[in-house]
Parts: C-alpha cells; sequence; structure tokens
C-alpha cells in the first residue's frame, strides 16, 4: 500500500506517454502532455504526504499543534500547475497557427515542409 | 516508418520505462513517513518570518528567486501567444454579432461577476495567511471578467477588458517584482530577500515583511497575464476571420 501513490504517477505519466505517441490530432496531444504533467503533481504530493498531516497553513492552527505535510513540494506544485497551463497556452497558440496554415492538425499528415 | 512499427517501439519502451519507474517506486521513503527534513526547516523558517501560509513563505521569501523565474516563464508565454495569435497580413476582422444571451443566464453571470471579482482579490490580498495567493487568485479573477462574455456577449467583454491596459499592467507588475527585489540590494541585503519591510504581527494582513508585496505583483501578473491569454484566443475564436478570396 505504501507505493500506490508512486505507482499512480508513473502510470499516469506512460499513460500520457502513450497518447502522446498514437495521437492523430495535434489538440489530443497538447491534452496527453497536460495528462503527463499531472503526473508529477501526484508525484510531489505524495512524496511530501505525512500520515494524519493537515495543510501547513497556521493561520487556524497553532504552530507545533498538529504536525502538517512538506510545504517545499506544495509549492513546486504550484510552480508545475502555472508552468503547464502557460506551455499548454503555447501550444495551442501553435496548434492554431499550424491548422490555418496547413489546413490540418493531424501529426502525420504535417510530415513534408512547405515553404 | 509506420503506424504500426512505431506502436511496437512505443510499447516496448514504454514497458521497459514502466519497468524502471516500478522499480524506482519500491526504492522511495515509504508514503506518509514522518522524516521530512526540507519540509521542517521550511515550516520553522516561515514561522520565524512570521508568515502563516507556508506556501506563500516558500514561493515569495524562501524560494523568491525561483518565483521570479516562473514568473518570467509566464511572461515569456503570453509574449510568445500574442506574436503567435496576431493578426495575420491575408486576415482581418469582423465586428462580433451581438449574440442572444438567455435572460436567467444573464442575470446569474452578471449577479456572479462581481462576487467572482472580490473572491479573487479576497485570494490575492490573503495568500500570505490562508490557503491560495497571487497566482490562483489571479487566475479567478481574471476568469469572472469573462463572465461578462457569457452573461452579455463579446463586445461587453471588450468594453470592460481594454487588452492594451492589460497587456502594460502585466509588464509593470512582472517589473515592480524586479524592482522589489532590487529594492533588497539597496536596503543592503541581497537580491529579494524578506528584510526590507518589518516582519508585523503574526496572522494579520501586514505580516511577513515583504512576502505580501511580492504576493500581490504576482497576483497582477498572473490576473493581466490569463485575460492577454484569452483575449488572444477569444480573438481568433470570435473576430479574426481569413479573407474569402484565399
Amino acid at each position: 500500500m505504501h507505493v500506490l501513490p508512486y505507482l499512480v504517477a508513473a502510470y499516469v505519466f506512460l499513460i500520457g506517454c502513450y497518447g502522446l505517441a498514437t495521437s492523430r490530432n495535434l489538440i489530443h496531444a497538447v491534452g496527453c502532455l497536460a495528462v503527463c504533467q499531472s503526473a508529477t503533481y501526484v508525484l510531489l504530493l505524495a512524496v511530501g504526504y505525512r500520515d494524519g498531516a493537515t495543510a501547513p497553513v497556521f493561520s487556524d492552527i497553532a504552530p507545533g499543534s498538529r504536525p502538517v505535510v512538506d510545504p517545499v513540494v506544495q509549492a513546486l506544485t504550484l510552480t508545475d500547475v502555472v508552468v503547464g497551463a502557460t506551455v499548454t497556452a503555447l501550444l495551442l497558440a501553435l496548434t492554431v497557427q499550424i491548422s490555418k496554415r496547413h489546413g490540418t492538425v493531424d501529426p502525420d499528415e504535417l510530415r513534408e515542409l512547405r515553404g | 516508418m509506420t503506424r504500426r512499427a512505431r506502436l511496437w517501439l512505443v510499447l516496448l519502451g514504454g514497458a521497459g520505462l514502466a519497468a524502471l519507474l516500478a522499480a524506482a517506486c519500491l526504492r522511495l521513503p515509504a508514503f506518509g513517513g514522518a522524516r521530512h527534513p526540507y519540509g521542517d526547516r521550511a515550516v520553522a523558517a516561515a514561522l520565524a518570518r512570521r508568515t502563516a501560509n507556508t506556501i506563500a513563505s516558500v514561493n515569495f521569501d524562501q524560494r523568491a528567486f525561483d518565483t521570479m523565474g516562473e514568473m518570467s516563464i509566464l511572461f515569456a508565454a503570453v509574449l510568445g501567444c500574442v506574436v503567435l495569435l496576431r493578426q495575420a497580413r491575408d486576415e482581418h476582422r469582423d465586428p462580433p454579432r451581438p449574440a442572444e444571451v438567455a435572460a436567467p443566464v444573464r442575470r446569474y453571470a452578471l449577479l456572479t461577476l462581481p462576487v467572482a471579482l472580490v473572491t479573487g482579490l479576497y485570494v490575492i490580498a490573503h495568500g500570505q495567511l490562508s490557503p491560495g495567493g497571487g497566482f490562483q487568485g489571479g487566475v479567478v479573477a481574471a476568469t469572472s471578467l469573462h463572465l461578462m462574455y457569457l452573461g452579455a456577449d463579446y463586445a461587453a467583454l471588450e468594453r470592460v477588458r481594454p487588452v492594451e491596459a492589460y497587456e502594460i499592467t502585466d509588464a509593470l507588475s512582472a517589473s515592480a517584482y524586479l524592482v522589489l527585489g532590487f529594492a533588497g540590494v539597496l536596503a543592503g541585503a541581497a537580491f529579494l530577500a524578506n528584510t526590507l519591510l518589518p516582519l508585523g504581527t503574526f496572522n494579520t494582513l501586514s505580516s511577513g515583511g515583504v512576502v505580501p508585496l511580492l504576493n500581490a505583483a504576482i497576483g497582477m501578473e498572473v490576473a493581466c497575464a490569463v485575460v492577454v491569454l484569452l483575449a488572444r484566443f477569444l480573438d481568433q475564436a470570435v473576430e479574426i476571420e481569413e479573407e474569402s478570396g484565399e
């Protein structure tokens, strides 16, 4: 039981990779990349978890009264979410342009270069 | 390479990677363990700087330099989207047509808009105290404006959202973060060091030294960045049309 969260993270990452490799649509591929990235959220939060602990926010609990989970990985996850969202936006913008210039969003049809 | 061969290659590589990842998972420290040396030190440092929300302290005090990098990534991505989604030479702008909105949708959207906006600003302002902060609150505040699009139409959204103003504010808040960092240098400490302001009373709005200010700068930056991003995508969907002669 103690490795289940880590295995879930590995599973989410691999299933995202499978989706990326077999994707027939660039928008679907961007979604798969987001799935891969969510594996890192699961992994980071699993690494920082502590049994019976609460959120590391002391506005409503006295410091030291309860164990808290690791705030460093939570901050890293926040960074991860923000960077993931911006990367998704940038890739979708590229997809919009590809769709306009080439008339397709199927990566297999985008093989040949066009001047 | 055919699709079939590629699928086999992916499955082979995936199986190898899965085996390696599973082996790595088995050697990781057990889930829920009590040993978190970095976490314990981060909590102690946050309490010493009188910041109630430890995550805000990690983001805007202990790792403030990393957050600057994160902010630059956000800024660069917005810049990239603005460049990629500009109006091309063979495109023109159609003024958006007024749209019919069902009366309950309009009423509900216009009722929720101010509530959502205030919630976003609240989440930003209390970032150093309670869960939330500039990143989360910024997104809430930015999306609340788009209730105008749901409740009225695109022209109404454009009136409450002059994109140029948001682009300028985005740049200004990004530089505000840098200026706050350099203020630490001028005050004789290090870049982005939390020594500039008095630390205040624990668990009050002005506690945590420079954390609330950096948090507010990030909140403004994220709100403006999301507004600009969504504006570019909505422009593509609603306003920009390809020339029919192509």
